[in-house]
């Protein structure tokens, strides 16, 4: 009888917390019929948030699955000055809001500023517009390459890198043909945690964006001008849209998750 | 320690090699050559530094000091890749996620070889190994000797100067390390190539060895064929390390070192010396007749070893020798616990002894047996 009770209790807290307000969302968003689901997602608002959302998640995507295992590499295989400072450091991001990372980005290239004046000299514009959004999304997303790769990397040892290179390999080819190899599945991990985060990033964007309309607003600040503005169905047919990424996002991590996982029981069995 | 063995060629020369580690000296100041086409063991307790001097020679890590040559070339300059040796790691350290073909073509197709060089190199090396068919299965699904055996093949194949083998049957269980041993002799004396093995096991090195190398504390001990190292120990280390050893500590009185009443010649040093006293075992005679022999003990133990039998007599002064006999001169005496015995030693040696005095466990008379 508890075990019913506490089956039951679960089962609530679950629908009503995770599954009720996601049906929800859609039952709403398809209210007035699927033209105008399609009318919404489609308009030029939304569609060029649909862009700046991809343009930042595909440059931001680039720069942290590769600087991100430079980084883990890094971490796991030298030994240096302040490792374990930098070791440290690298969960702040977690630990920091997404608006004080804003605020943070806007002090730094603020108009008074020796950055914001070299930048503006150059007629760089940093601040409002896409270089800062790009930056506070790197910011955000900086630990998930790293934090993924540094278990595996540690898993797998050296022995496999410097077989290669009694075989004959330079450190380009162990890396590429050794190395990335045996990490990929954490690299893909990583990845999609990096692009989920991009995807749904608000906060930051929000604070250095100026949010300007058709020209620094993202999909998910589209949704919130939308939903301020009263077009809830716009609101609700574009969330609608980045579920539907979501849910494309849980598949491959998933799928990522039991490779990483085989990656590490193999590792450690041999 | 002495290892200048002539004028003859040495495929690999040590010389005056070190390395630290931070505080550690893991190698101090160890010089030796392998010969061309020999099967050479590098032997000691793990710790000792063997596997250190392995890695160095192979340009995996970077010696403090010292130098190593390869067919009389320095190769301290020459990074892990251009030394053209072959390494067989522990614990084979294959590509997961490649074939056993892929895995035994790698370094053939990272030096550019043609694709029919290849697959010819990598299907003879895999029927030399017994792996015909095995070329497109992952290393997963191959058993612990067959990894062992791709290893030895990836390892060969771009037909390296020297191959260096690292504990190659630490990680297989009991019975498949015999049978490793004896195909790795085999295939040492079919392929001709000069290979130098780490071990921590003394049967393992005394098997397979032509020569061993036996390494203390980062330091070379002896170096000789397996029957020398294990008749002749020159230091106490290798005797209590090798085989089994009685060892007894006695002061020399007239030329003569003395333990209670055993008597063992000495003249080559002064009165007031303390020396070592080493014998093995099977040099020790025992008796169930008491009249047989001098010396006069009573039996403590008989252990049954399988093919022999291991007796442990305490003698009439209070010391504790072990004695090795086989099945038939078992049977010969009616041995009982606790009944008087005789013993002889027929064979002994004077260990020298070790220059630090802290560095020699001080047990006073039988000493303890390495196991």
């Amino acid at each position: 009888m508890a075990r019913r009770l506490l089956i039951g209790l679960v089962w609530l807290y679950f629908m009503g917390l995770l599954v009720g307000p996601i049906g929800y969302l859609c039952v709403q968003a398809f209210e007035g019929g699927a033209a105008a689901f399609w009318h919404e997602i489609t308009r030029p608002e939304a569609l060029h948030g649909f862009s700046l959302t991809i343009q930042i998640t595909a440059i931001v995507l680039v720069v942290n699955v590769i600087f991100g295992t430079i980084t883990a590499l890094v971490l796991v295989r030298q030994r240096f000055m302040g490792q374990t400072i930098m070791s440290g450091l690298i969960d702040l991001p977690f630990a920091v809001s997404p608006v004080i990372t804003g605020f943070m980005l806007i002090l730094l290239f603020g108009p008074g500023t020796i950055l914001g004046t070299f930048f503006g000299e150059a007629d760089i514009k940093v601040l409002y517009a896409l270089p800062a959004m790009i930056l506070v999304t790197l910011f955000v997303t900086f630990p998930f390459v790293v934090r993924e790769l540094t278990p595996v990397l540690q898993t797998i040892g050296t022995d496999s890198e410097e077989a290669a290179r009694t075989l004959g390999a330079s450190e380009w080819v162990v890396f590429l043909k050794v190395t990335l190899p045996a990490i990929r599945w954490g690299v893909i991990y990583g990845a999609t945690l990096t692009v989920a985060r991009s995807i749904g990033e608000f906060g930051a964007i929000l604070v250095v964006s100026g949010n300007v309309l058709m020209l620094t607003q993202t999909a998910t600040m589209h949704i919130y001008q939308s939903y301020v503005d009263f077009n809830y169905l716009g609101a609700y047919a574009v969330a609608v849209a980045l579920l539907a990424v979501s849910f494309l996002i849980l598949i491959v991590l998933e799928l990522a998750k039991t490779r990483v996982t085989a990656v590490a029981r193999v590792g450690a069995a041999s | 320690m002495k290892t200048g063995h002539g004028r003859e060629t040495m495929k690999i020369e040590v010389r005056n090699l070190s390395k630290r580690f931070g505080p550690v000296e893991a190698v101090s100041n160890v010089t030796f050559g392998v010969r061309e086409g020999e099967l050479l063991g590098l032997l000691g307790p793990s710790g000792s530094g063997k596997t250190t001097v392995l890695r160095i020679i192979a340009g995996l890590e970077t010696p403090t000091s010292g130098d190593i040559f390869i067919d009389g070339v320095r190769v301290n300059e020459l990074s892990v890749q251009q030394r053209n040796i072959g390494f067989v790691f522990q614990h084979y350290a294959l590509f997961k996620h490649m074939t056993v073909f892929a895995n035994v073509a790698f370094g053939l197709t990272v030096k550019k070889w043609s694709r029919p060089d290849i697959k010819q190199r990598v299907e003879d090396l895999l029927q030399l190994m017994g792996l015909e068919r095995m070329g497109d299965r992952y290393p997963h699904q191959l058993s612990g000797g067959q990894r062992q055996r791709v290893a030895i093949a990836r390892a060969l194949a771009p037909r390296p100067s020297v191959l260096l083998l690292d504990e190659p049957f630490g990680a297989v269980d009991a019975q498949v390390r015999q049978e490793l041993r004896e195909w790795l002799i085999r295939l040492h004396d079919d392929l001709d190539v000069t290979s130098l093995f780490v071990t921590h096991d003394q049967e393992e090195a005394m098997e397979v060895s032509d020569r061993l190398i036996v390494f203390a504390k980062g330091r070379l001990e002896q170096v000789g064929s397996p029957a020398e190292v294990y008749e002749e120990p020159a230091t106490e280390f290798v005797a209590r390390f090798i085989g089994s050893m009685n060892i007894l500590d006695a002061e020399v009185k007239s030329g003569v070192a003395r333990v209670g009443t055993l008597e063992f010649p000495a003249p080559q040093f002064q009165d007031g010396h303390h020396v070592h006293i080493g014998f093995r075992p099977y040099y020790v005679k025992v008796s169930d007749d008491a009249t047989r022999f001098r010396q006069q003990a009573r039996l403590r133990h008989v252990y049954f070893l399988g093919v022999s039998y291991r007796l442990e007599i305490e003698t009439d002064t209070g010391l504790i020798l072990r004695s090795r006999m086989n099945k038939e001169e078992f049977r010969q005496c009616r041995f009982e616990v606790g009944r008087p015995v005789s013993y002889a030693i027929t064979h002994f040696r004077i260990l020298p002894q070790e220059s630090s005095p802290q560095a020699m466990p001080h047990v006073p008379l039988a000493g303890p047996f390495t196991p």
